[in-house]
C-alpha cells in the first residue's frame, strides 16, 4: 500500500471513529441532563423583536417557530404534562411574524383552549389568538367559527358564541351552518344536540385527518355522556316511583320500555353501581367523557383515536 | 453592449463558475428536499408554506452572501493579481471594467437564482401535486430578490474600489442590514425634531430599502402584488445600482493604481 492510500485510510478510519465517539458522547450528555433541552426555553419572549431580527425573512421565521409551538405542544402533551408556559407566547410569535398563518389560529386556539390533559387550559389566551386571527384574516370564516366554538366549549359564554358564530355568517362564502349555530346557540345553548352540531360541523369542514379523528371522539363522548345522563335520570324517576334503586341495569331498562339494555358506541352494555350510579365499562374507550367515570378515575392524557370508519 | 464590457461580464462569470460558486446549489437542493419531507412529519398544514418561505429566503440568502463574498473581491484580485494592469493596458476603460464585472457577478447570481427556482416548483410540486394559479406570483417575489441582487452587487463593487475585502464584506454585510430596516430608521427619522431629524432621514435615504422588496410572505399566501409595486421596484433597483456603480467608477477613475 503507498503512503497516500494508507494516510486516506487512516484518516477516513479516524473520522469515523471519532463521529462515532461525538455521537455516543452526547448521547451520553442529555442522559445525564435529561430536562436541559430547549423545550422550555425561550430566549426572545417579545413578537416585535422576533420579528426585526428576522431580517425580514419573517414568513420562515413563522413557520419554524409554528414547528417549535406544534413539537412544544405535542411533547408536553405525550408527557402527561399539566403546564404548558411557553405554548401562548410562541403561538403569539408565531402569528405576529406572519398574522396570514391561519394553521396556527385553528390548531393553537384547541391546543390552548382545552383543559389540561388535553389543553393548556387557557382559554383566555385561545380567545386573544383567535381575536388577533379574525382582526388579519376578517374574510376567513373558520376563524369565527372556531372562536365561537372556544366560547362556547371551554368558556360556556353563549352569548359571546353566538355573536362569533353570526359574525362568521356574515362573512362572504361562509358555510350556511354558521347562521344555524348563531341562532342554537342563542336558544338551546347548553344541548347536547347543540354540541353535537359543533363537532359535526368540525368533522364535516376539516379535510385534516387529525382534526376528524378528534370530532369523532368527541361524538362519541357525547353520545355516551348523553346516554349516562339519561338513563341517571330514569334511575331517579325508579327511586322516586318505587322507592328503591333497580337491582340491575336490566330491571331499569325493563321499567323505561327500553328495547335491552342500553350498550356504549362500542357496543358494551352501561353497568350501575351498588349506589345507582350508570357507569361506563371502558372509560379508556372515550378519552372526552365526563358522565359515567368510575369514581377517582384519571384519565389518559393522550387521547385513544378510534378508525373514522 | 459594449464588446469589451461583455468580454468583462463572460469572464467574471466563468471565473464565478471555475471558483466553484454553483456549487451552492447542491446545499440548496439538499436543504429544500429535507425541509419538503420533514416539515410533513413534524409540524401542521405549513408544508407549502415552508417550500415557498425557505426556499425563497435560501435563494435569497445564498445569492446575497454570494453577491458579497465574490463582489468584494473583483477589483482587488483583480490589483493583487496584476492581471487588472494587463486588462487596462488595452483599450479597455476603467468604468468598461467596473460595469462588465457587475454585469458578470449579476449574471452569475441570476443563472444561480434560476436554477434554484426550478428547486422550488419541483419541491413545491412534491409537496402539493400540482400547482396553481397563485403559484406564479412566486416567480414575482424571485424577481425582486433578482432586483435586491443587483443593489448588493453594486455595493459591494462600490466597496471593492476603494477597501480591502474583509472591510468591504464588513460593509457591504452592514448595509444589507440596515437596508432590511430601512423602514423603521425612515419611522425613527420621523420622530426626531430639528438637524437630527434631516441627518436621520437622508441616512434613511442613503442606505437601501430591502424591505419593500420582501414580498414572500404575501406570495406565500397567494396574495396578489400591485403592479405599481413591480413598476416602483424595478425602477428603484435600477437607479440605486446606477448610483452606486456611477460612485464606483467615479472612484475607480481616481484611484492611483501604481
Amino acid at each position: 500500500m503507498n503512503a497516500g492510500r494508507q494516510t486516506t485510510l487512516i484518516a477516513g478510519t479516524c473520522l469515523a471513529l471519532s463521529l462515532t465517539a461525538c455521537v455516543m458522547l452526547l448521547r451520553r450528555v442529555d442522559r445525564i441532563r435529561p430536562r436541559a433541552t430547549l423545550e422550555d426555553v425561550l430566549y426572545v419572549d417579545s413578537p416585535s423583536v422576533v420579528r426585526r431580527a428576522s431580517l425580514g425573512y419573517n414568513g420562515l421565521a413563522a413557520c419554524i417557530y409554528w414547528t417549535r409551538a406544534v413539537q412544544y405542544f405535542g411533547h408536553r402533551h405525550f408527557t402527561g404534562a399539566d403546564t404548558y408556559n411557553q405554548l401562548a407566547p410562541l403561538l403569539e410569535i408565531t402569528t405576529s411574524l406572519d398574522p396570514h398563518l391561519v394553521a396556527a389560529y385553528e390548531y393553537g386556539a384547541s391546543f390552548l383552549a382545552p383543559p389540561p390533559p388535553h389543553g393548556a387550559g387557557q382559554p383566555d389566551r385561545a380567545i386573544r389568538l383567535m381575536e388577533y386571527g379574525v382582526q388579519h384574516n376578517p374574510d376567513d370564516w373558520r376563524l369565527y367559527y372556531d372562536l365561537g366554538f372556544v366560547y362556547y366549549m371551554e368558556l360556556r359564554d353563549y352569548a359571546k358564541a353566538s355573536d362569533a358564530f353570526a359574525r362568521g355568517s356574515r362573512v362572504s362564502g361562509a358555510h350556511p351552518f354558521m347562521k344555524v349555530l348563531a341562532a342554537q346557540m342563542a336558544e338551546h345553548a347548553g344541548d347536547f344536540a347543540t354540541a353535537r352540531m359543533l363537532w359535526t360541523a368540525t368533522f364535516q369542514t376539516s379535510h385534516d385527518r387529525d382534526i376528524r379523528q378528534n370530532a369523532i371522539e368527541h361524538l362519541r363522548a357525547l353520545r355516551v355522556d348523553e346516554d349516562v345522563t339519561n338513563l341517571q335520570a330514569a334511575v331517579t324517576r325508579f327511586g322516586e316511583r318505587t322507592g328503591r334503586l333497580p337491582s340491575s341495569i336490566a330491571e331499569l331498562a325493563a321499567a323505561e320500555h327500553l328495547p335491552g339494555v342500553p350498550v356504549d358506541p362500542d357496543g358494551n352494555p352501561y353497568t350501575m353501581s351498588p349506589e345507582g350510579r350508570i357507569l361506563v365499562q371502558n372509560p379508556d374507550n372515550f378519552s372526552f367523557v365526563t358522565q359515567g367515570l368510575p369514581p377517582g378515575y384519571k384519565p389518559s392524557p393522550v387521547p385513544k383515536f378510534h378508525n373514522q370508519g | 453592449m459594449n464588446t469589451r464590457i461583455a468580454c468583462i461580464a463572460s469572464n467574471t462569470f466563468r471565473e464565478a463558475v471555475r471558483d466553484r460558486v454553483l456549487y451552492n446549489l447542491i446545499a440548496f437542493a439538499l436543504l429544500l428536499s429535507g425541509a419538503a419531507i420533514l416539515v410533513g412529519l413534524i409540524s401542521i398544514e405549513i408544508e407549502r408554506l415552508v417550500v415557498i418561505n425557505l426556499g425563497l429566503a435560501a435563494v435569497s440568502l445564498f445569492g446575497v452572501v454570494i453577491a458579497i463574498f465574490i463582489g468584494i473581491g473583483l477589483v482587488s484580485k483583480e490589483i493583487e493579481k496584476r492581471t487588472l494592469y494587463t486588462v487596462l493596458s488595452r483599450p479597455v476603460r476603467r468604468w468598461e471594467f467596473i460595469v462588465g464585472k457587475f454585469l458578470g457577478l449579476a449574471g452569475t447570481l441570476a443563472v444561480n437564482a434560476f436554477f434554484m427556482a426550478i428547486g422550488v416548483f419541483a419541491a413545491l410540486l412534491y409537496v402539493s401535486h400540482k400547482f396553481t394559479r397563485p403559484d406564479a406570483l412566486i416567480l414575482l417575489a424571485l424577481y425582486f430578490i433578482i432586483l435586491e441582487f443587483l443593489i448588493v452587487c453594486s455595493l459591494a463593487l462600490l466597496f471593492s474600489s476603494f477597501s480591502s475585502p474583509l472591510l468591504s464584506a464588513v460593509f457591504a454585510f452592514s448595509l444589507f442590514v440596515i437596508g432590511s430596516f430601512a423602514d423603521d430608521l425612515r419611522g425613527f427619522a420621523g420622530m426626531a425634531r430639528g438637524l437630527t431629524r434631516w441627518l436621520a432621514t437622508g441616512a434613511a435615504y442613503l442606505v437601501p430599502n430591502f424591505s419593500a422588496f420582501n414580498v414572500v410572505g404575501a406570495v406565500a399566501h397567494g396574495q396578489p402584488v400591485s403592479a405599481q409595486l413591480v413598476l416602483h421596484n424595478t425602477l428603484y433597483a435600477l437607479f440605486y445600482t446606477a448610483m452606486a456603480l456611477s460612485a464606483a467608477v467615479l472612484i475607480f477613475e481616481r484611484r492611483n493604481l501604481k
